[in-house]
């Protein structure tokens, strides 16, 4: 008898665990049924005449290139600013601040404290804020004296380029990048937080010791870490901004070879009832998007957790 | 000479202060002391990492208290080495006078003659990843080293390693100690390798700092 509870034990705990697997599997998999079944739909909605046909429209050419570009633009800016926010973020909240702040008065390490999780949660606004809302901002701040001023610095610094069909940020192609932008800053702020909080500081501090001034440590010692973060930021902020459409649609507009992106070709083709376009030119989005997120894990591919490998 | 006075350095509840202790010019200082007593703590004050709430520091006459730790010329090695992940070992011994703007040359003689003091000619092209813990510790005080500093600070160096690795290390830092005349100050818990290596013994007791042996004295009760 009392061999055989420990068995019964067992095999109980055993049931136990195979439904608890097969609880969690079920759920995983309705999700990815479903996204393969949208996929699945798609592709046998849409036709190769259908895509061929739109890809011979000089228009749908030129989304599928002002996206690319455009794309490609706003990623680099989010990086731009996503690697120094990312990392002024970690190390505010690092072990080493803690120490420094321990010297300081219980209300300064507060006061602190607030400042941080205050900037923190404005970071995240245009990742929680509806798309159409980022845009109408947009358009409202380039209606204040600044922005028109900005708008119209702009137009005259693309007029002497000699780009004359560029005049100004608000409804032209400046628009649909800042409007990509916006947005997927704020994903690459986060990426790029995450990588460093995963990179230990010592290596940076014991640099400081050996000669190094931070700017030194942090582009010999924490940036060269960093890699990995960085591609799957880029890569986060690219596929975020060619999915962009509420922003681009308020803030740079539809117009036909001048500011029409992937996004709104599907959007102006269901709104004229072509559903085959709308679907084709949706295909043409996920085929770049599946593309982009395939070399971005070959990239990474032998990174571990801890060397901030986030896609 | 190496004076710390009246230094006093506040981390949330945790508190030392008023430690005073002098070093003298390259004597082997130990600092012993019971886990959780400080000793990182002060080590990494001495470096230039922390923030202290008062008092003084002094190297050779220079007084050293808010002097950036990129300054203070003290080589530093952590517990756990810190190596950079990303930098191969001769570039990584390289590092200080790198950033300190020494000649190609220079910095390859450097990197060479430490190289083969400390036995690690044949790891220089190897990346940290995949080094003995031996092998890190021997990389971390080469780089440590490789710019003269007036002091070296050592974090429990030998801690994590196997006996052989130890008494061999050990025996290295005695020779490396002489042949650099660099003073250094070094925190362990092992009281025989304290007496071993140390000509100077201080123990961190209760958030003070008392000597506790001199060689030159005969006085070497490290219990």
């Amino acid at each position: 008898m009392s061999k055989n509870k420990p068995k019964s034990i067992r095999q109980a705990r055993t049931q136990w665990d195979g439904l608890f697997w097969t609880t969690m599997s079920v759920f995983g998999v309705f999700y990815l049924a479903l996204i393969i079944a949208m996929l699945v739909a798609d592709f046998q909605f849409a036709n190769w005449s259908d895509m061929s046909s739109l890809l011979a429209d000089e228009r749908v050419r030129f989304s599928i290139w002002l996206s690319l570009i455009s794309c490609t633009i706003a990623a680099i800016l989010s990086l731009w600013v996503a690697i120094p926010t990312g990392f002024l973020l970690a190390r505010l909240g690092s072990e080493s601040m803690t120490q420094r702040l321990g010297q300081q008065s219980p209300g300064c390490r507060r006061l602190f404290n607030w400042a941080r999780y205050f900037i923190d949660t404005l970071l995240d606004i245009p990742i929680v804020l509806p798309p159409l809302v980022v845009g109408i901002s947009l358009l409202v701040l380039f209606q204040t004296p600044a922005g028109r001023w900005l708008d119209q610095r702009t137009g005259e610094l693309f007029a002497s380029l000699g780009y004359t069909g560029i005049r100004g940020i608000t409804y032209e192609i400046p628009a649909v990048i800042l409007a990509q932008f916006t947005v997927a800053a704020a994903f690459a702020v986060r990426t790029m937080r995450n990588t460093f909080e995963q990179i230990d500081d010592r290596p940076e501090r014991v640099a400081l010791t050996l000669g190094a001034s931070h700017y030194q440590a942090f582009s010999m010692v924490a940036l060269p870490q960093a890699w990995r973060g960085i591609v799957a930021a880029f890569t986060l902020a690219w596929a975020r901004s060619l999915g962009e459409f509420g922003p681009i649609l308020i803030f740079a507009g539809t117009a036909r070879m001048k500011t029409e992106v992937l996004s709104t070709t599907v959007y102006l083709n269901f709104q004229f009832g072509n559903l085959r376009g709308a679907v084709s030119a949706s295909l043409i989005l996920v085929t770049l998007a599946i593309v982009v997120l395939i070399l971005t894990r070959l990239l990474t591919l032998g990174g571990s957790s801890k060397k901030g490998v986030i896609v | 000479m190496i004076s710390v006075q009246q230094l006093l350095l506040r981390q949330g509840d945790f508190e030392l202060s008023q430690i005073s202790f002098e070093i003298p010019l390259n004597s082997y200082a130990i600092l012993m002391g019971a886990t959780g007593s400080g000793k990182t703590t002060l080590l990494e004050s001495i470096c230039g990492l922390r923030t202290i709430s008062g008092g003084k520091i002094w190297i050779d006459g220079d007084e050293i208290t808010r002097t950036p730790p990129a300054q203070r010329q003290i080589g530093y090695v952590p517990q756990d080495s810190s190596l950079f992940p990303t930098m191969k070992v001769h570039r990584q011994i390289a590092f200080g006078m790198e950033v300190r703007g020494f000649s190609q040359a220079e910095r390859s003689q450097r990197v060479e003659e430490l190289a083969s003091s400390l036995d690690i000619t044949e790891i220089l092209d190897r990346y940290p990843r995949g080094l003995s813990g031996g092998e890190r510790q021997r990389v971390a005080l080469a780089r440590a080293l490789s710019f003269r500093p007036r002091l070296l600070c050592l974090d429990e160096p030998l801690s994590a390693l196997d006996d052989g690795t130890r008494s061999n290390l050990t025996r290295l830092l005695k020779k490396i100690q002489q042949s650099e005349s660099v003073t250094v100050l070094h925190i362990t818990h092992n009281v025989e390798e304290g007496i071993e290596l140390g000509t100077v013994h201080f123990r961190l007791d209760k958030g003070q700092v008392r000597s506790v042996g001199c060689e030159d004295s005969g006085d070497k009760n490290t219990a």
